[in-house]
């Protein structure tokens, strides 16, 4: 509900919205400059007779003189037969420039205020102040909602630029924009007349003396008011006696008798006209030019909220699948639910329901919002897809589910698959997810499948959990999803070393180019991202859909990207990288993994890999400019052939980039594995564990299960254990 | 007195009953470019002594800048009971304003005078920017406004 509101609010406003901001944003200087363009005061006493006097010396055809609130003083004249406006030095009452509004902002403030368009554009701007008003709200509560919490109002953004530029710039705007909109539509009111109009202007006195000629500096009743608080003072017609000075404060307005210079009436402002006034200088700044200047400011996020707006707007709805259509639900068998923020796990519902459809299920797909357990009477089975949102928050799909969940007396007889969603770059990693399937698990409802996860939109993991399904539902379940792939860029190859071509295991160490990215993708979140050894390279052999994944032994500092590929026998991906020769391209994307990198402390690392797992590997060596204490423990098959990054090696070891480097070779005269070294080098790595270094292993599922034995073993005498290690991030494993 | 008056509102509304003897008139006010929005005007009438007796036409909506029309509101208090039904919109820089009006017969020759007050924002208020005897001799004459106005026709 409440991202709907504020999507169609915004939809519907952009152009409104952007008109209004950036007008709005011009003007909002002109305070300040009209402040710093103002003479001087001419002293704090200056009264509005002693005023008078000045400026009647040097224009007596002066026929009214009037105060801006930044101070300025103007007087209009009428000499000749011609009339002039002139700006005032107060100290003197001299001339000091012709006064005549610029056509520019007269422009400015009529298109911000009607769009040029008179009564008919005013209301348009009203409702646009009416969107601008609602969007800032509701933004508000978007942004406490995905940040998890008020307290966690100001907490670091996460994920695709765009989304993160939105919140960001929303939160430093808010508040501006909640007091310009808010004013402007009081101002509206009031231009309307819809607000209580107040008769400002006293009664005009039924007697006057009938006297001419009294010199105003001996008038008391402008001699009483100085002329900071003065707004308009209107001169009587020439040689009228019936005529009356009329002057405006900030207090009110009255008549002044020409002949006595007393104060025949007087009318002080009301209530409403006082607030209107603190209002109109709230959102003009005009006589708060500094506040002016904030607001403009707050005001110049609205465009770049437009576009990162329209842009999360665009990329959720291209994210939705067609799917094919269903059954109702009270004749389905299948019934597959989804909670979705962002719209990126229909993509997944999709695949699964017409993959269902295919083995000649009956499948109904709905929000999980629609959960309604009576219409399952035929359903066999409830698979629900569950994203979670920001900080362990119920995804807009899935509102109120838990609250139907909760009144169930019984749970449905179908069973149950749960399959959470999420990014493990997050702390509350598919949080909401476990809770669905802790919940129903606490109502009793059996589960035909037990509770899983896909990280990052992981087709491989989507895929296996699909067979497990299959397996349970006694069907063939082949899910094969690709969603919406990151945005590959093209990688031109600048290097290459070969390895190991006579150990019958041709590897190359393969260096590309860092591509460059246009700012429009990067503001779609669509742009080379940046990144850090062992995060991984994402490439989709010509040929095939599935992607494969290299890890990167270099970051974006080196200036390169850099992975290490071994040749498989059969190997489309292998072949086609390890195939390129200098010059050539290949299509790849960034995908963070940011669970596997040294820890940002200064304690030491124990860098333990194997083969082609040297890639991430050397990269944080290759990054450890610091020069904490790293250990590599390296395995390989003979010291000749494959020991990759050889040189680089024995430099990093030179310069403390690396504090030791342990080969263990499997086909030398003393055959080792890496695990052999390490149970070598026990009592060593037993000491830096205890000085709290952190593990982090790279390469085949075998080796990673050898080296997690052989560090069972070591650690084990002083009460410690990979498990142990692993739940406190200090083993972490790349494996593949 | 009271008569005039009443004839004069009468006038004023546009709502002739045949019986009284009138005259069908047009005003046309043309605006000098004083390059700013739109002014208000008032089109107002007052005897010899210049004592307001009604208002003819208001261009402009918004009442509460009708205190900007000085002598008008001085007179009026600001009632909008005298501009009911004859209230048009502001008229723009460099444009002309034209009213067809059926004015009493009794208004002519007897020393009448029909008053324009002007205003715009950011401007100054103008008292008297045209005034002109209402006077058979002056039907078909133009003459010049004071400050906003560029030129006055009586036809």
């Amino acid at each position: 509900m409440l991202r709907a509101l504020h999507k169609y609010a915004g939809l519907f406003a952009t152009v409104l919205v952007l008109v209004l901001a950036l007008s709005g944003t011009a003007l909002s200087v002109l305070p300040a400059w009209e402040k710093l363009q103002a003479p001087r005061t001419g002293g704090p006493d200056l009264t509005v007779a002693d005023l008078v006097v000045r400026v009647s010396n040097h224009y007596p055809g002066v026929e009214q003189i009037r105060r801006s609130p930044s101070g300025r003083i103007t007087a209009y004249y009428f000499e000749n037969d011609l009339a002039g406006a002139v700006v005032i030095d107060p100290a003197t009452g001299k001339g000091l420039a012709d006064y005549e509004k610029s056509q520019i902002t007269r422009w400015l403030t009529s298109l911000h205020r009607s769009l040029l368009l008179g009564d008919s554009g005013r209301i348009a701007a009203a409702a646009g102040a009416a969107a601008m008003l609602l969007l800032s709200i509701s933004g508000l509560f978007l942004v406490a909602r995905r940040m998890g919490g008020w307290r966690q109002f100001f907490a670091r953004t996460r994920g695709p630029v765009a989304g993160r530029l939105h919140v960001e710039i929303g939160r430093f705007s808010a508040a501006g924009l909640i007091l310009a909109a808010s004013t402007a539509l009081f101002m509206a009111l009031n231009t309307f007349e819809i607000l209580p109009q107040e008769n400002t202007t006293p009664d005009f006195p039924s007697q006057v003396s009938g006297e001419i000629g009294l010199s105003p500096a001996f008038m008391p009743a402008l001699i009483a008011i100085p002329v900071t608080r003065l707004r308009d003072l209107s001169f009587p017609y020439a040689n009228d006696p019936t005529d009356v000075y009329t002057i405006s404060t900030d207090h009110g307005e009255g008549y002044v008798d020409q002949g006595t210079g007393e104060m025949l009436a007087w009318q002080p402002l009301g209530v409403w006209q006082s607030l209107f006034e603190t209002i109109y200088m709230l959102h003009t700044g005009q006589g708060a030019w500094a506040l002016g200047l904030l607001l403009g400011l707050m005001v110049l996020g609205v465009p770049v909220m437009v576009v990162t707006g329209v842009i999360l707007w665009w990329t959720a709805r291209r994210a939705r699948p067609k799917m094919p259509r269903g059954v109702v639900d009270h004749k389905a068998d299948t019934i597959i639910l989804v909670g979705s923020e962002s719209g990126s796990t229909w993509g997944f519902a999709g695949t699964l329901h017409a993959a269902l459809m295919a083995q000649g299920q009956k499948v109904h797909t709905s929000p999980m919002s629609r959960f309604d357990a009576k219409k399952y009477a035929h359903a066999k089975q409830v698979i629900m897809l569950v994203a979670t949102y920001g900080d362990g928050t119920t995804p807009a799909s899935a509102n109120g589910f838990l609250d139907k969940l909760d009144t169930l007396e019984t749970p449905p007889d179908a069973k149950l698959a749960v399959l959470g969603f999420g990014d493990r770059q997050f702390p509350a990693y598919c949080a909401y997810a476990k809770l669905v399937a802790e919940k129903a698990a606490e109502k009793g409802w059996a589960t035909v499948t037990e509770f899983a996860t896909v990280n990052q939109q992981s087709s491989q993991e989507f895929a296996r959990w699909g067979a497990t399904l299959g397996d349970a539902l006694g069907i063939d379940l082949e899910l094969e999803h690709n969603p919406t792939p990151p945005k590959s860029h093209l990688l031109t190859l600048i290097s290459r070393r070969e390895y190991g071509q006579d150990v019958q295991a041709p590897t190359a160490i393969l260096r590309f180019a860092l591509p460059r990215s246009s700012l429009v993708d990067r503001l779609r979140g669509k742009g080379w991202k940046s990144f850090e050894a062992g995060d991984l390279l994402g490439i989709t052999p010509q040929g095939s859909t599935v992607t494969r994944l290299y890890s990167l032994a270099s970051g974006t500092r080196d200036g390169f990207v850099e992975i290490c590929v071994k040749r498989h026998a059969n190997g489309l991906c292998s072949g086609q990288l390890t195939d390129m020769n200098i010059g050539d391209s290949i299509a790849a994307f960034i995908q963070p993994n940011p669970g596997f990198r040294p820890a940002k402390n200064k304690k030491p690392v124990i860098l333990i890999g194997a083969g082609t797992g040297i890639g991430p590997l050397a990269g944080f060596a290759r990054a450890n400019t610091q020069k904490r204490p790293m250990h590599l423990f390296y395995g390989i098959r003979h010291q000749t052939s494959d020991l990759f990054y050889d040189n680089e090696l024995s430099k990093w070891q030179g310069d403390g980039h690396l504090e030791s480097v342990n080969i263990a070779c499997s086909r030398a005269r003393d055959r080792a594995y890496v695990q052999d070294i390490l149970r070598r080098d026990a009592a060593m790595i037993a000491k830096l564990i205890k000085e709290g270094a952190q593990v982090l292993v790279c390469g085949g599922r075998d080796m990673a299960a050898g080296v997690a034995g052989a560090m069972d073993e070591i650690l084990a005498p002083h009460d410690l254990s990979p498990l142990t290690l692993k739940a406190q991030g200090r083993y972490v494993e790349d494996v593949y | 007195m009271k008569s005039f008056i009443s004839t004069l509102a009468l006038a004023a509304s546009l709502t002739l009953p045949s019986a009284v003897v009138a005259k069908n008139v047009t005003l046309t006010t043309e605006m000098k470019n004083y390059r700013g929005p739109g002014a208000y005007l008032v089109l107002y009438v007052a005897d010899a002594n210049d004592t307001y007796m009604g208002t003819v036409w208001m261009a402009g909506g918004k009442s509460k800048y009708y205190k900007h029309l000085p002598n008008w509101h001085r007179a009026t208090r600001g009632d909008l009971a005298q501009v009911a039904g004859i209230t048009g919109a502001s008229v723009g820089s460099g444009r002309k304003h034209e009213l067809n009006i059926e004015l009493s017969d009794a208004l002519f020759d007897a020393g009448y005078k029909l008053h324009i007050d002007t205003s715009v924002e950011d401007g100054r208020d103008v008292a008297n920017d045209v005034v002109i005897p209402l006077t058979s001799a002056n039907m078909g004459k133009s003459v010049r406004g004071k400050r906003y106005i560029k030129s006055f026709t009586l036809k």
